[in-house]
């Protein structure tokens, strides 16, 4: 009598932690660089994630249940991005967000897939998502659809000849590399000085004398946050007078803050700027800063509107089904009229990639100007 | 050749900063037998004494002062009172071992309380460049060289002309003889510790511009130091000066002419080389110990 007191003792326990688990928080984990040379971009995107989550929970949660976001840290480091990424898959997981180097996303991204789990990452390097790997997604461009805007911006606009390339030698800066020297051969721009740099390094004299010496119309710089800003203060303090693009991160925020008046001038393309001229992204932004004392970069929008996508997604499939969700949102597009809190219309391809406006943006004392919105490749 | 004259100065304004770093090392091993492998984080800390100070409308100079006395204090006396008196009668083995955790230790310290990101860092000379022999150099390396220059020949006039600069050598030579001729050899090995802090301070305002403040920074010049310290001879003051700008020289012509990714070995490959072909270093004086 007493063993099947116990056992029927049990199935009620199992049953209640079951029920427990079913209607309770859902866990969503953050795998993202918040020390090493990632922190500046992790720690945006991070925080964009935890507004996110405290927003949606203020409203009551997705589907009534409150999101139980935890995050940690992986240090920029690929290997700690792996370990973590199976404490998050042992944790249940529902969704995993970052992380955003792409070095780490290529490395954690199998954890995530073997186990099922949607997988959200501010990664740009253009092979994250041809891989064949239906739980991954971006939160920003693949690098081969902004490098061909990039290189036709320093074509028609800037009538640039000839260019020269300043890139980390890193599985994002190889990426971004390899379809910018795709793109400016396609348009007919000429290579000049091609400089590669180690990630998190700290002397960008010789690399910006090789760029100086080469006589090319203009250089093109493709290195993280800190890196960025080195060269563009390296670029000044040598007295460098020709123009200077990027892609994403030169005209970031942190970017500015950490170059000084040496940003001035800098031109880039961007998936995401705080500055768009949209009300949504600058309420977004207004919030962030008077949140975090600080005003984000494209990887704090980056993770505010992954959350977002997240609750549409889910509350579009009707419950908490991470295989559901990944196949839902292949080729899903989102508008802002229906979920305001994705912040511009947005789609996603059979890949994983992201499609949506886009922007030319320049730095202007101190601050960064949108000077130009480019169309989604495919118009919604 | 025009690049070659860019490439060395800018070159010496860099190895003279790692110079200021190895200069400590030299300085701290002569006095009291101390290597400290925390001597990176000497760099760093102060650069953040200075932010916290801009940070609140105090200007650079003054910030700078700040971090002096600051760094005087908990680097120069409090280092050699709390660390290095107590364990320097172990032998060098457990010193080098507590130096390694209080470099790891102030790395975590300033990355728990100040940030784990970079923060800008204001530069104490203008950007650009200005005409010199038919090339252009920067206002900052002919800066950072000038300050560079002066402190570390200000130094050696003071060891070498001043009572107590000889005193210091007296000690660092032979501490009983010290003694014995009324030296305050404790007195002598106190003012190399705040001497050490006090050229971190200075290669710290020189170098964070460009590294930029953060709780890392001191990782790359602290091991580029021990290398200039090892390469000139750790028992030479001018040998660190003159391992530090040829680390810095050798930097640039290799990152210029063969690649840049080559850069950051020149100075393991040196050290390497000098240690298999001349142990004591290119101007050190090589040491019998009897066993």
């Amino acid at each position: 009598m007493k063993r099947f007191a116990g056992w029927i003792g049990a199935m009620v326990l199992g049953v209640a932690a079951t029920a427990a688990a079913q209607n309770g928080p859902v866990p969503i984990v953050g795998l993202v660089e918040l020390s090493g040379p990632g922190a500046v971009s992790g720690t945006n995107f991070n925080d964009g994630v935890r507004m996110a989550v405290e927003e949606i929970n203020a409203k009551g949660g997705i589907l009534g249940r409150k999101i139980d976001y935890t995050y940690n840290d992986t240090q920029s480091n690929p290997g700690v991005a792996k370990a973590l990424a199976q404490k998050a898959v042992d944790q249940n997981a529902y969704v995993v967000m970052g992380p955003v180097f792409s070095g780490s996303i290529f490395v954690s991204m199998d954890v995530t897939r073997k186990a099922e789990i949607t997988n959200f990452t501010g990664g740009e390097a253009a092979n994250i998502t041809q891989q064949g790997n239906p739980y991954i997604f971006r939160t920003s461009f693949t690098q081969a659809n902004a490098m061909p805007r990039v290189a036709r911006y320093m074509k028609n606009a800037l009538k640039l000849k000839s260019v020269d390339i300043i890139w980390v030698n890193n599985d994002f800066g190889k990426g971004g590399h390899d379809e910018f020297l795709k793109a400016i051969k396609a348009d007919g721009i000429k290579l000049g000085a091609d400089v590669s740099t180690d990630q998190g390094q700290v002397d960008f004299s010789g690399a910006v004398l090789k760029v100086k010496q080469s006589g090319s119309d203009g250089v093109f710089v493709y290195v993280n946050e800190e890196e960025s800003a080195r060269a563009l203060r390296e670029l000044a303090k040598q007295g460098y007078n020709k123009p200077r693009i990027g892609e994403t991160t030169l005209t970031g925020q942190k970017v500015i803050e950490l170059a000084g008046s040496a940003a001035d001038g800098a031109i880039a393309h961007v998936g995401l700027s705080p500055d768009a001229p949209i009300p949504a992204v600058r309420a977004f932004a207004e919030r962030f800063q008077k949140e975090f004392k600080y005003k984000p970069d494209h990887n704090g929008i980056k993770g505010y509107t992954a959350m977002y996508i997240v609750k549409a997604m889910t509350e579009k499939i009707g419950k908490f089904d991470t295989k559901a969700l990944a196949a839902a949102l292949h080729g899903a597009k989102i508008l802002v009229k229906d979920h305001p809190g994705v912040l511009m219309d947005v789609s996603f391809d059979k890949n994983g990639d992201i499609d949506r406006e886009s922007f030319m943006t320049k730095v202007e004392n101190g601050k960064q100007v949108v000077f130009e919105t480019l169309p989604p490749l495919h118009p919604f | 050749m025009v690049d070659l004259i860019q490439l060395i100065v800018s070159g010496t304004a860099t190895g003279a900063i790692y110079a200021l770093a190895a200069l400590g090392f030299t300085l701290l091993w002569q006095a009291s037998g101390t290597i400290n492998f925390a001597q990176g984080e000497f760099v760093m800390l102060p650069a953040f004494t200075m932010l916290i100070c801009t940070t609140r409308g105090v200007p650079l100079w003054l910030a700078f002062l700040v971090a002096c006395v600051v760094s005087a204090i908990l680097l120069g006396i409090g280092f050699k009172r709390i660390v290095v008196d107590p364990l320097i009668r172990h032998g060098v083995i457990p010193l080098v071992i507590a130096t390694l955790g209080l470099s790891i230790g102030l790395k975590q310290l300033v990355k728990a309380s100040y940030a784990a990101e970079a923060q800008p860092f204001p530069s104490v000379f203008p950007a650009g460049q200005f005409p010199l022999f038919g090339t252009h150099v920067s206002y900052s390396d002919v800066g950072t060289l000038l300050i560079a220059g002066l402190i570390v020949i200000s130094l050696q006039l003071f060891l070498k002309r001043t009572v107590t600069g000889r005193a210091m050598q007296a000690c660092a030579q032979n501490m009983d003889a010290a003694k014995v001729l009324g030296i305050n050899v404790k007195t002598m090995v106190l003012y190399v510790f705040i001497i050490n802090a006090v050229l971190a301070a200075v290669a710290s305002l020189l170098i964070s511009p460009t590294y930029l403040a953060k709780f890392d920074m001191g990782d790359s010049i602290g091991q580029k130091a021990f290398f200039a310290a090892i390469i000139g001879g750790f028992n030479q003051t001018s040998g660190a000066l003159l391992g530090g700008v040829l680390i810095g020289v050798l930097e640039n012509l290799i990152g210029f002419y063969v690649s840049p990714a080559y850069k950051e070995g020149v100075a393991l490959v040196l050290f390497m080389v000098v240690i298999l072909f001349r142990p004591e270093g290119l101007l050190g004086k090589a040491e019998e110990r009897k066993v």
